[in-house]
């Protein structure tokens, strides 16, 4: 359990000894240099996961409300475990197939490199969709019958009763299901780094090439030294700060959720 | 009035349309994403690719060092994260009073689920690679796995421990069996499957990491004899034959090999779940 402090405390000080604002608010990365700005790498990881989210959300709680409510039990029987499974593909998996078919694809269809925001989006969005469908096909069946059948009681209609009553209901649960979707995403390395383009200049558009924080660690690791090696290590920081931030979200939700 | 209603009609219907189509679309999307990878993959998939060695950085000829590279690491890092992970999971089922210190472990354990496996790779690469003067190796490697997959390991253990009924340990308490004895003999025995489900999850996990190993054991085609050896694994195998742009053909290859270990292992853990649950309604 303490290895979670550890982590922590281990690249703290390299942080400190950097000058924190100047870190993660100057935008050039010059490691020759000795330039360590990682604000395009903020603005990366948070764009790509923001665009995911856009994708995954209304698909992954569409999914959810399908299955907790509209499908037929053996269907949903059937889908539960798929997703599941689904869930387990290993990213580099999803990587290659974002390199093999998403990029070329983007490259052929709305012009640029390819490599870019968009295809990151994407790709993550269909990453975290079994993540959103678990959490979230979980809140909602865990409200209570009673206000379904209260609400049907008053004449109102299954989808009526869905967006006034169950959604409502479920929503803590559901907030803690897209935390958890984003926190996969910011965190996820290697399918985000391989079809991304990882150049370290801000993105000016959906289509350019950026680089998130992880790719910035994975990349340069092998063989970063001396400063050089610190500020990847204070990426991590950075990295780790967004983490946990929204780890305490989702604890914040889920203990509103079983209060109310 | 019947305006009213002939349109709620239709709102439901739509609205129940659109469900239907966020399904479909999500369905429709992974499945197609696992039948791609496995329908240009598996074709090239042959016992030779299997067995034989690299050829030209992995361009021609099979990926056997990636398949004893990966079972290595795996063989390391459960070695490590079954036994530990177990232990912990039977502390703080069985031993530890409820209160603080259960809460601020499970609050770690479960920060610690959260956390992305490139923070778990940094951290073994300062302690394992640097600090420790282990290198880039299997044991490197497999260490930082271990640390991955033990919050996994530890949650479900707890979970299949905390399912064994109460009767269970009475029973066998009321017999004059000390406390050790009924954890030993009455309790681990019927919580096997639950914890055995957990140790599939994360072998599931380990197999599957590219980032952490990276970091951690290197990328060297050899076939690691020694844990201090470097090794590649199956998956850092795929990222640097699709990312160098070395053999796409070789990498669907390896894809199709990956997805199918996983998806076994995971299929496995499943079955054991479904076998645990019946037992599971007395907790």
């Amino acid at each position: 359990m303490i290895i979670g402090l550890f982590v922590a405390a281990r690249g703290l000080p390299l942080f400190l000894s950097f000058g924190a604002w100047r870190f993660i608010a100057s935008s050039q990365w010059e490691p020759a240099q000795g330039l360590f700005g990682v604000f395009p790498m903020i603005a990366g990881s948070l764009l790509v996961t923001a665009g995911a989210l856009l994708l995954a959300v209304p698909l992954g709680v569409g999914m959810a409300a399908f299955l907790a409510e509209l499908a037929p039990a053996p269907l949903a029987r059937a889908l539960r475990p798929a997703v599941d499974l689904l869930a387990g593909i290993p990213s580099v998996v999803y990587g290659f197939v974002g390199l093999a078919v998403l990029v070329p694809w983007i490259r052929s269809a709305f012009g640029g490199p390819g490599f870019s925001v968009l295809a990151g989006a994407l790709l993550l969005g269909v990453m975290v969709l079994p993540t959103i469908v678990a959490v979230a096909e979980d809140a909602i069946r865990a409200v209570p019958r009673t206000y379904r059948e209260g609400s049907l009681a008053l004449g109102a209609t299954p989808w009526q009763t869905l967006t006034r009553v169950v959604l409502p209901a479920a929503r803590p649960g559901i907030v803690a299901a897209v935390v958890l979707g984003m926190g996969r995403a910011i965190g996820e390395t290697m399918a985000v780094l391989m079809v991304t383009g990882n150049v370290t200049a801000l993105p000016d558009s959906l289509l350019a090439p950026a680089r998130t924080l992880t790719a910035n660690i994975a990349l340069e690791m092998s063989y970063a030294s001396g400063r050089h090696q610190e500020a990847l290590f204070a990426t991590g920081i950075v990295l780790f700060l967004v983490i946990m931030a929204l780890n305490a979200a989702a604890a914040l939700a889920r203990r509103k959720e079983e209060r109310a | 009035m019947r305006d009213r209603r002939r349109r709620n009609r239709l709102a439901d219907l739509a609205g129940r349309g659109l469900l239907v189509l966020a399904a479909a679309v999500t369905v429709a999307i992974l499945l197609a994403l696992l039948l791609y990878v496995l329908v240009k993959g598996l074709p090239l998939v042959s016992w030779e690719f299997l067995t034989a060695l690299p050829r030209r950085m992995g361009r021609l000829g099979g990926i056997w060092p990636t398949i004893v590279g990966t079972l290595y690491l795996s063989a390391v890092a459960l070695g490590v994260a079954a036994p530990l992970g177990v232990a912990a999971a039977v502390y703080l089922a069985e031993y530890a009073p409820p209160g603080r210190l259960t809460r601020l472990c499970h609050f770690g354990s479960e920060t610690l689920a959260g956390v992305p496996s490139i923070i778990f790779g940094l951290f073994g690469f300062a302690t394992f690679v640097i600090f420790l003067g282990l290198g880039w190796s299997v044991l490197s490697g497999g260490l930082t796995l271990a640390l991955m997959i033990l919050p996994t390991v530890i949650r479900t253990a707890e979970e299949a421990l905390k399912a064994v009924p109460r009767a269970y340990r009475e029973g066998s308490l009321a017999l004059g069996a000390t406390r050790w004895q009924t954890v030993w003999h009455v309790v681990l025995p019927s919580a096997l499957p639950g914890i055995l489900t957990g140790l599939l999850l994360g072998l599931g996990r380990a197999v599957g990491e590219t980032a952490a190993v990276l970091l951690t054991a290197g990328s060297s085609l050899t076939i690691p004899l020694s844990p201090l050896d470097p090794a590649r694994t199956m998956s850092v195998h795929l990222y640097l034959l699709a990312v160098e742009g070395i053999s796409l053909e070789r990498a669907y290859a390896t894809a199709a090999v990956l997805v199918i270990t996983i998806l076994l292992l995971n299929l496995l853990a499943t079955r054991l779940v479904r076998r645990l649950t019946p037992k599971g309604g007395h907790a």
